[in-house]
Order: C-alpha cells, then sequence, then structure tokens
C-alpha cells in the first residue's frame, strides 16, 4: 500500500464519516437527555429527501437543506411528543419513524419525479460543492504535506468542515453550559431536576429537537454533499452504525468522533480493496468487505467494548411520583 | 404561647410557617384534614405520626408537589401560593427528601448548582458555589470534597449535599424528610449538630420522622399527626416520650375477632440469626430470630420500613439472607438454589405479600389464571408434562371465589377489575386453599373496606385453628392486636421487644415501635 493509497483512503474516510458524526451528535444529545432514539435513521433519510428535492425544483442547495432540516425536526417531534408528552415507548416510536421516513420518501419521490423514488440528479447551485483550499493546486507536487494538504484537507464540502468542530461545540455544550447540566441531569435523574424547580419536559423536548437539527444536517450531506440525488433508502442503516459508535464512545462527544472515523475508515477501506488477495486462501469476497462496518456494529452492540452504561433514566417516561 | 412568643420578640412576630385549615384528599381517603400548623422562625419543629398519619402529604403540599383543596399556607406572615417546587424554592423553602433528588454520576458541585444557575455558563457558577461550599463546610460541619462524585460518596455525605443544595438556593426553611432512616448513629448525631448549629443561625428547620428519641434530642417544639389530623402541639421540653407515643397511636377501637385461646404445638418456624444487607451495604434485617408454632399467630408489628418488608421476603423466598431457617425442623436455605419462592412452597410455606398489586396479582390477567400463579406444576392443573387443564383451574378458581366470597365471583375478569379487598381474597384464597404449614402474611387488610377485613381476619384465625403457623406482618397495630396470640415488635431491623398479646397495650407496643426500650 502506497502513500498515496493511503491518503486516498483517508480521504474518503473523512467523508464517509461524516453522516456517521452528525447522527451519532444528534443520538447524543437525545440520549443524555434520556430519550432513546433509534429513528436517526428515519429523520436523516426524510431530510435527505426533502434536501434533493427542494433543491431539485430551486436549484438552491440551502433552500434544500432549510427543507431537509425543518422533515428532519417534525419528525424529532413527533418522536418528543410519544415518548415525552404522551410517555409511549420509545423504541416503537423511533421503529414507527424509520418505516414512516422509508415509505413516504419513496412514496412523494416517485409522485413528484417519476424516477422510481429518486430525486433528478443535482448539480450547481443544487449541491454543495468542494470547498478548495488556498495554494492547493500549487502545492500539490510537494512530498508528502502536498498531498495531506490539498487531497486530505482541501476539497472537502461545507458540511465536512462543519461536522468536526460541530463535535467539539456539543462536548463544550454538554460540560461547560448550564444546559448542558441540565440536560445531562434530566437523562440521570429527571426527579432531581423536577425538584429543582426545572421542566422535564421542556428540557427534553429540546434536546428532541436538537437530535432532529443534528439528523437532518446528516441527511442533507447524503443527498446533497456526498452524493448528487436523493436514493431510495439511501441511509443504508447509517442511524444504526450511528447508534452503535455512540454506544461504543460511552456517550461522550470526542470518543463519538473517534468512534465515527473508524467506522468511515472500514467504509473507505471496503470501497478501496474490493477484492483482496490473501495467498493460500484466494479471494476475499466483496460482500464480506462491504459488510465490515455492520459486522462491527454487531459486534459492538453486542457487547464487547466492555461496560457502557446509558443515561440512567434513559427509556423512561418520567411520571411524577407522590 | 403563640401570644407569648409574639410579646418576647415583637420584631419577629410573624412565624415562619403558618398553615390554615389545610386539607387535601385522595378519592376517598383524607389524607390532611384541616390542618392548622404555625412554626417560629430559628426553631426546629418535628413532626411525628405513624405511617399513613399525613405527614409525607403536609411537606408535599408545602413543597408544591400537591396542591391542597383547601387552606392558606404564609410564609414569614405573608400568604404565598406554592404551585410548584419553584415557588416552594422562591419562597426560602428547601426540602431533603427522603430517597435523594441528586444525580448519581454528577460531582457535589454540579449537583449543588443545578436548576440555580447564575448564567448560561456553568464556569462562574461552578466556582461560586465552591467558594461557598468552603465557607459553609466550616460554619456547620458540612464538609464534603466538592469534586466527589455523588455514586462514591457515603449515605451520610449524600445527605450533606442535599442540605447544602438547600442552602445554595438560600433557603431559610428546611424541611428534612425522615433523615436519619438511612444514617448510622454516629451520622445521626452528626447530623443534628449541623442541624443545630443552622437553627443558631436563624434557618427555621422541619424534621418529619417517627422516632421519638430524636424529636427529644434535637426539636424546640413537637406537632403529632393521627390519621391525617394535627393532634396536638407541645413544647419539647414540656412532654415525654411516653405521651407522645399515646397521641401517635391513640385510642383505637379494636376490631372483634371471634378467637379462642392459642394451642401452641410444635415448632414449625424457626429462623435463627437473620441477616440482610441491601445493596448500598446498609443491613435492613439485623440477626432476626424467631419462632412460630403451630396454632398460634405471631404478629409483628413497627412503623413500615423497620425491616419487617425484608423479613417477610427472606421468608417467602423473594430475597436472600444469611442465617438459618428451618421448617418443621428441617433445614432451608436463605440464599442461593433452594432459596426461591417455589422450594419454600415445596416446604408448606405460604407467602401473601405485602404489595399486592405488585408481587401477588398480575392485575391484567384473568382471576383463574391469577388462581393458578405459584401453582402451575401442581398435578391438579395439569394435563401432563405439556398441557395445563385450564378447566381444572377455572373450576377451583369459581370453588375458591365462592368459598372467600369475592365479588363479582367471575373467574373470567381481570385483576384490576377486582376492589382492593376482592383482590385480596384473591390472593388469601389462593393461599389457603392449599393448607400451608406456614402462613406468612403481610398487611393484609390495607387498602381492604371494613366488611373485607372482618372476613380476612375470621380467615386467618380459622387457618391458626386448623393447626397452621401464621406469621402475621402489619402496621395497623389494632389488627396486630386483635389477630396475633404474641407480638414482636421491629425497629430499626431488630426485633426489640416481644410480648404475650394478653398482657400488653398499645401504649407499651407504641414505645417499642418507637424504639424505646425500658432497658434504654
Amino acid at each position: 500500500m502506497d502513500f498515496a493509497t493511503v491518503i486516498q483512503i483517508l480521504d474518503s474516510m473523512m467523508r464517509l464519516s461524516t453522516p456517521l458524526i452528525f447522527a451519532c451528535l444528534a443520538g447524543l444529545f437525545s440520549e443524555r437527555a434520556g430519550i432513546f432514539d433509534i429513528g436517526l435513521e428515519g429523520k436523516m433519510l426524510a431530510s435527505a429527501f426533502f434536501s434533493a428535492a427542494v433543491a431539485a425544483f430551486t436549484g438552491s442547495v440551502l433552500l434544500g437543506m432549510m427543507a431537509g432540516l425543518t422533515a428532519s425536526m417534525l419528525l424529532a417531534l413527533v418522536h418528543g411528543m410519544a415518548s415525552i408528552t404522551f410517555r409511549g415507548n420509545q423504541l416503537i416510536s423511533g421503529v414507527a419513524i424509520n418505516f414512516f421516513a422509508s415509505g413516504m420518501t419513496a412514496l412523494i419521490g416517485q409522485n413528484w419525479f417519476k424516477l422510481g423514488g429518486r430525486t433528478p440528479s443535482l448539480s450547481g447551485d443544487g449541491r454543495f460543492l468542494p470547498i478548495e483550499f488556498p495554494f492547493a493546486v500549487n502545492i500539490e507536487s510537494v512530498p508528502i504535506l502536498g498531498p495531506i494538504y490539498s487531497e486530505l484537507f482541501s476539497g472537502h464540502t461545507f458540511l465536512v468542515y462543519l461536522s468536526i468542530p460541530t463535535v467539539f461545540l456539543a462536548w463544550w455544550i454538554l460540560f461547560r453550559t448550564r444546559f448542558g447540566l441540565r440536560l445531562r441531569a434530566v437523562g440521570e435523574n429527571p426527579e432531581a431536576v423536577d425538584t429543582g424547580g426545572l421542566s422535564v419536559t421542556g428540557l427534553r423536548y429540546q434536546a428532541t429537537l436538537i437530535c432532529g437539527l443534528l439528523c437532518g444536517l446528516g441527511g442533507a450531506y447524503l443527498s446533497t454533499g456526498m452524493a448528487a440525488g436523493f436514493i431510495r433508502d439511501m441511509t443504508a442503516g447509517k442511524g444504526f452504525i450511528a447508534l452503535a459508535a455512540l454506544i461504543f464512545a460511552k456517550w461522550r462527544p470526542v470518543y463519538a468522533l473517534l468512534a465515527c472515523l473508524l467506522f468511515g475508515l472500514l467504509e473507505a477501506i471496503a470501497i478501496r480493496f474490493q477484492n483482496i488477495e490473501i495467498t493460500g486462501l484466494g479471494t476475499v469476497p466483496l460482500q464480506l468487505m462491504q459488510a465490515l462496518p455492520y459486522i462491527l456494529t454487531v459486534v459492538i452492540l453486542a457487547g464487547f467494548v466492555g461496560k457502557a452504561i446509558p443515561p440512567r433514566a434513559g427509556g423512561e417516561p418520567y411520571v411524577k411520583e407522590r | 404561647m403563640t401570644g407569648k412568643e409574639q410579646s418576647a420578640r415583637p420584631d419577629d412576630a410573624a412565624p415562619a410557617i403558618e398553615l390554615r385549615g389545610i386539607s387535601k384528599s385522595f378519592g376517598p381517603i383524607r389524607a390532611n384534614r384541616d390542618i392548622s400548623l404555625s412554626v417560629a422562625s430559628g426553631t426546629i419543629h418535628g413532626i411525628v405520626g405513624e405511617n399513613g398519619a399525613g405527614k409525607s402529604t403536609l411537606m408535599s403540599i408545602l413543597y408544591g408537589f400537591y396542591k391542597a383543596d383547601a387552606g392558606e399556607i404564609r410564609i414569614n406572615g405573608k400568604p404565598t401560593a406554592i404551585p410548584d417546587s419553584q415557588a416552594a424554592i422562591g419562597a426560602g423553602i428547601g426540602m431533603v427528601h427522603q430517597h435523594f433528588m441528586l444525580v448519581q454520576n454528577f460531582t457535589v458541585l454540579e449537583n449543588v448548582v443545578l436548576g440555580a444557575e447564575d448564567g448560561p455558563l456553568l464556569g462562574p457558577s461552578l466556582a461560586k458555589a465552591r467558594s461557598l461550599l468552603t465557607r459553609l463546610a466550616g460554619e456547620y460541619e458540612l464538609s464534603v470534597d466538592p469534586d466527589a462524585v455523588i455514586e462514591e460518596l457515603s449515605v451520610g455525605y449524600q445527605q450533606r449535599v442535599e442540605i447544602l443544595k438547600s442552602l445554595y438556593r438560600q433557603a431559610d426553611i428546611l424541611i428534612l424528610d425522615e433523615p436519619t432512616g438511612v444514617l448510622t448513629p454516629s451520622e445521626a448525631s452528626h447530623l443534628f449538630r449541623i442541624l443545630r448549629s443552622l437553627r443558631d443561625e436563624g434557618k427555621t428547620i422541619i424534621l418529619i420522622t417517627h422516632k421519638l428519641q430524636e424529636i427529644m434530642a434535637v426539636t424546640d417544639t413537637v406537632s403529632v399527626m393521627r390519621q391525617g389530623e394535627m393532634t396536638a402541639t407541645v413544647r419539647t421540653c414540656d412532654t415525654m416520650p411516653e405521651e407522645l407515643a399515646q397521641l401517635m397511636v391513640g385510642r383505637k377501637v379494636l376490631l372483634r375477632v371471634k378467637k379462642q385461646a392459642a394451642n401452641p404445638g410444635d415448632v414449625v418456624l424457626d429462623a435463627t440469626n437473620l441477616t440482610v444487607t441491601d445493596d448500598r451495604g446498609v443491613e435492613r434485617l439485623k440477626d432476626v430470630s424467631l419462632q412460630v408454632r403451630k396454632g398460634e399467630i405471631l404478629g409483628i408489628a413497627g412503623v413500615a420500613g423497620n425491616g419487617q418488608t425484608e423479613l417477610l421476603e427472606v421468608l417467602g423466598g423473594i430475597s436472600s439472607a444469611t442465617g438459618s431457617i428451618r421448617i418443621n425442623g428441617k433445614e432451608v436455605s436463605c440464599s442461593g438454589p433452594g432459596s426461591d419462592a417455589g422450594s419454600r412452597r415445596r416446604c408448606g410455606v405460604a407467602h401473601v405479600p405485602e404489595d399486592r398489586q405488585h408481587l401477588g396479582l398480575v392485575m391484567d390477567f384473568h382471576a383463574w389464571e391469577n388462581m393458578a400463579f405459584g401453582y402451575h406444576h401442581d398435578s391438579r392443573y395439569n394435563h401432563n408434562r405439556l398441557f395445563m387443564d385450564n378447566r381444572a383451574i377455572r373450576h377451583a378458581t369459581a370453588r375458591n371465589m365462592e368459598h372467600f366470597d369475592v365479588r363479582p365471583a367471575t373467574a373470567e375478569s381481570v385483576a384490576r377489575n377486582f376492589s382492593g379487598g376482592n383482590q385480596q381474597k384473591i390472593v388469601l384464597a389462593r393461599e389457603f386453599t392449599r393448607g400451608p404449614q406456614l402462613l406468612v402474611v403481610g398487611q393484609p387488610t390495607r387498602g381492604v373496606d371494613i366488611g373485607a377485613i372482618e372476613f380476612i381476619h375470621q380467615r386467618i384465625v380459622d387457618l391458626r385453628d386448623s393447626g397452621a403457623a401464621v406469621l402475621l406482618i402489619s402496621v395497623e397495630l389494632d389488627e396486630i392486636l386483635s389477630l396475633s396470640d404474641r407480638v414482636a415488635v421491629m425497629f430499626d431491623g431488630r426485633i426489640i421487644g416481644e410480648r404475650i398479646t394478653s398482657e400488653t397495650n398499645e401504649n407499651e407496643l407504641g414505645l417499642l415501635m418507637a424504639g424505646i426500650t425500658s432497658e434504654s
């Protein structure tokens, strides 16, 4: 494996990790506040569809993203209503949102565009374009640093550059602000929050909305940044991989970033090396390589990463006793 | 008394808290009836009463958990509405709950500032709290490491954090709900030192407890509650524990139960040195030994939470303990394999749990399904190893319901649709009809109407007369007195006294229930 290949793989890792990072942070906010959310997938998918659809109609990726964020936050609100106001089962609500988004996007897509659930290909201002760093072309030929700067750092879309600072922003909000303290408290012991004179419901709704916003960014990136248009079920389990990364990271933002990068890396390797020759055994099948991130997900969820303690009040609707 | 205080301290005339005519009902249960209470500023005021006397309800009204049906709250002379906790905090009231309201994986500092932060950023609030904590630590012996994580602190320290939380919110009135229940004696005396120094600084403290020694040791004034009413308020120095015990228990009308003198036979249950330690490492049951003979009822009296539940669960095979249990002379396990509820049943132990809705019944299952619980392997209920004989179960249920006068006698109704008394009869019917050699029964008539109480009492006596040994646990002293042949009183996880029922009275037992033995 030469240096150029390594750079290429890392470059594609950055792009592939971005939706995971947004979704993982979305789950982090929600679960830290005590609302389990397996509907990350559905929210991303809804956002991906509406981003691409509105961008296709208007030719503006920003309007598209706004539409995507709105769709995702509306679904987040539905999840909030079900699990906070009506104290329903959070898993069921999440599953319902996933099914709803999967069916709805395909149905509306077919109705609007007649392309079998796809949106038309986006071009120009209809999608996020790579941002080239200054002098990227000039120093590309410099050994080592050149490719790192011009290929790895430069040439990604806006949302890729947004994802990394968002991780640190999330950390800062959770651990350095009043809001973060209250949010973490409500996921651990809502009674303490309630007796402290704060609104459990209000805090949880805020967390769900943040979750919707971040899922929306992840979804918008999928259809307008990474790809040029929406394809049916294009999230392909990324919402669940993000959940696995969240557990792997034990609900901590910076570890979440690392976990998402690891998943992105596996995916990048799978794409780059579709046929690996192992001497004496023959070729590793393509399918096995493509399954790598999912296999890691299963391994992590099966608890091979040591004890991961979720927020204590997670999944439990808050009912005032006494 | 109020007049005297007013003349003595004219500047501080208004009491810190004044309740006027507070009433609160939950459905048919009147938890608080027309309660008036006046707590002078800068005093420690104790509120005593049995379980269910309405102490906690009253304090919940004061802290904004409940809205009173009628009545007025005045804080420092001003009529104050307290619709929620926030309003209570705003009025300068702080509460130390029996179960601490702390976030377990937060530090002390984070818990203290939670909900009382100064601005959107945490840094300044934490710094302010740190300096305040250092100051309070010196002033009131309230030292806690501000950076310690709550779950690593002992219960006594966690309680200090709760007090610090209230002080950080500038509470002038501090309510402590059963604060010593979870403390060791030395932790408790430390707490009292803290409370005294807080009082000396002008804070007003309300201490809710059922332990009379604590009242005598630390309070200035004491109010007694009984059955939702405030029966007396006296100065602590003018009263005696005996008087308080009598006020607490009151003169109750004994329910009449037709009962012959007991005819005790061989020892059925012989428990020695039973000890239960909970998951926090606190001993809930301490070295309890007791015997119950064939044909007698041993009543366990005591204020709830003094180890009775643990004792019942150990005997019923629900939780494990150290020590030894012999049934009819045969050793049975207290922990590990063979200590489960099924094994107990096979030894002839029937268990009627305290909480019938959680442990006794599956509320959404039919009466006949509930009737088979615990006896699924009974040959009468099974065709063979694979299929149950539902018809036999239904048949048995119909018969049992008739014998136990369950109304409506419909085996197809779900348990939830029966009244409390009829639910209890279903459980009793299931356990009684197996002809147990030992019955352990907890709170047999809790939430049961008066007619059903008599019926249930009569059945328990009948079971005794048919040769069973009965261990009866109840927080209702009159129930214990009318049913049992011997009474053991539990306090703080121990049996602190045992009496023959015919040779004792409620005052003597009331003192024992409050932890006062003639020896001490």
